[in-house]
């Protein structure tokens, strides 16, 4: 598949949190302040990508190997949990900058239904290991555009006279259903 | 095949439990121990009244820093400065309990508004417009659209009758409030202060005097009667040093507000009134409660 086209595609038309519904967690709760919300954005693009490495070598060395591919999502919550708080060690010991900007949403990431929704859709899609990296990197900017978007959005919204009864979340959700109408005209320009 | 997918995610999980187990000893960060127990010390609010970014950033720059004294947390009050010293091994000074106070009557002295406002609730946008007056024929009243209620990490704030009040058992005296108004109404004081400017105007007496009944029109009575010296005007508008005003004493019988024919200088009282504010209702004169024999001199 044209790599370009997969970027579009992941991007825009299937994006993770608009058009699959995965990650909505961090969507609405990381969606207050763009500051949060890029940090936050960055820290899942960073997991994934490591995670999706991950969960292929497991899943091409271990799993098929053995022929228990029905462990696949057991397997892959062990190990990207696992990964998460090795890069938590890691970061705080060796990159303390990066650390204190990405610290705090690493543990909320641990067990995010868009990390483990990339690493299976990978390998239902049976993609090979560099397009594999390329669609995680892909779907997760496409996570931070939304992100970011919404963020944009609710920092507008503060400032605006919201009717008592939908003040704060049901705006949120009522913005974040606006938006994923908004990409659904994307539809049809990439498989 | 039940046996190997036992033993593979055994395997799995005991790989993954050992590395974590060997890297977080790799990989262990020295901390002192003093931060974590003075952050634990700590009121947590991360209201920054003590110069800090945060509870945190302070924790570390008082473990650390020979320079940065124990008795910053304004929040915590004497209590947490005292355990703070402990834990660091420095000397407390004593503290003051502060408090924040409005320095605007504008219900009382009846100022009209120039245009009812329809924007956006906040008191900053409000500030800006007529050519940064405000909605209000005073440019140095309180807007009441609550900018402080909302930065007020206590909840120590509340709006009545179009003023902001500061409940006293809530506030720290942390000051957050005083830099979210856009007209510097609020400032914090000492609790036991006992005599405070009601006003924050810089305009001309001639101005006030139109606009506001209860407005200083800086006839400057009080800071000739003052024996400590401790009113002045700073900023444009009659300003009380507290620490000159507490370190004279009583003995003055409070001259600066027998003195203000406005009652702008205005005796302070330890227990609020219905409306929360810590002076008593407009006249007769109030009288302290902690210094009732104190008579009125002639």
């Amino acid at each position: 598949m044209d790599i370009f086209q997969l970027f579009i595609s992941a991007i825009f038309v299937n994006n993770i949190v608009l058009a699959q519904y995965l990650g909505n967690c961090p969507y609405l709760g990381c969606s207050k302040e763009r500051g949060v919300a890029f940090g936050m954005g960055s820290a899942v693009v960073f997991v994934t990508i490591m995670a999706t490495l991950f969960t292929w070598l497991i899943q091409t060395f271990v799993l098929i190997p053995f022929g228990i591919e029905y462990l696949q999502t057991l397997a892959f919550i062990l190990v990207i949990a696992a990964l998460v708080q090795f890069v938590e060690m890691f970061l705080k010991k060796l990159i303390p900058p990066l650390y204190k900007s990405l610290g705090i949403f690493l543990p909320l990431i641990t067990t995010n239904c868009c990390v483990l929704g990339i690493a299976l859709l990978v390998q239902r899609k049976q993609y090979s290991l560099g397009t594999s990296l390329a669609y995680a990197l892909a779907s997760t900017l496409g996570f931070m555009l939304a992100l970011l978007l919404m963020s944009g959005i609710r920092e507008r919204l503060d400032t605006c006279r919201v009717p008592k009864a939908l003040k704060g979340t049901p705006i949120a959700l009522i913005m974040a259903g606006l938006m994923s109408l908004a990409f659904m005209a994307f539809r049809g320009m990439a498989a | 095949m039940v046996t190997v997918s036992i033993l593979v995610l055994f395997t799995l999980g005991f790989v993954a439990a050992a590395l974590l187990g060997i890297s977080s000893k790799i990989l262990a960060v020295e901390e002192d121990p003093r931060v974590e127990a003075v952050v634990e010390v700590l009121p947590g609010a991360n209201c920054g009244g003590c110069g800090f970014a945060g509870c945190e950033n302070y924790a570390q720059a008082v473990v650390s820093d020979p320079d940065v004294p124990a008795g910053l947390c304004v929040a915590g009050g004497e209590e947490t400065s005292i355990k703070v010293g402990n834990l660091t091994g420095k000397i407390v000074a004593a503290m003051e309990p502060q408090i924040s106070f409005r320095r605007c009557e504008k219900i009382e002295g009846k100022v009209a508004v120039r245009f009812e406002y329809q924007g956006m609730p906040s008191c900053a946008a409000a500030a800006l417009l007529g050519s940064g007056q405000g909605t209000d024929q005073c440019a140095y009243s309180c807007l009441g659209h609550g900018d402080c209620i909302k930065v007020c990490p206590f909840d120590a704030l509340y709006l009545r009758n179009g003023l902001v009040r500061v409940d006293p058992s809530r506030c720290t005296g942390c000051g957050v409030c005083t830099r979210a108004c856009p007209r510097n109404i609020l400032e914090v004081i000492p609790r036991r202060a006992r005599v405070m400017v009601c006003c924050s105007t810089c305009d001309k007496g001639k101005k006030v005097m139109e606009i506001c009944e209860a407005g200083c029109i800086q006839c400057l009575k009080c800071k000739r009667k003052c024996p400590a010296g401790a009113v002045s005007v700073v900023d444009g508008h009659v300003h009380i040093d507290q620490q000159l005003c507490l370190g004279y004493g009583e003995e003055c019988g409070m001259a600066c507000a027998e003195a203000c024919d406005r009652r702008i200088l205005r005796r302070l009282v330890s227990t609020p009134d219905a409306d929360g504010d810590r002076f008593t209702a407009p006249h007769p004169p109030a009288i302290p409660v902690n210094a009732a024999s104190t008579e009125p001199q002639a």
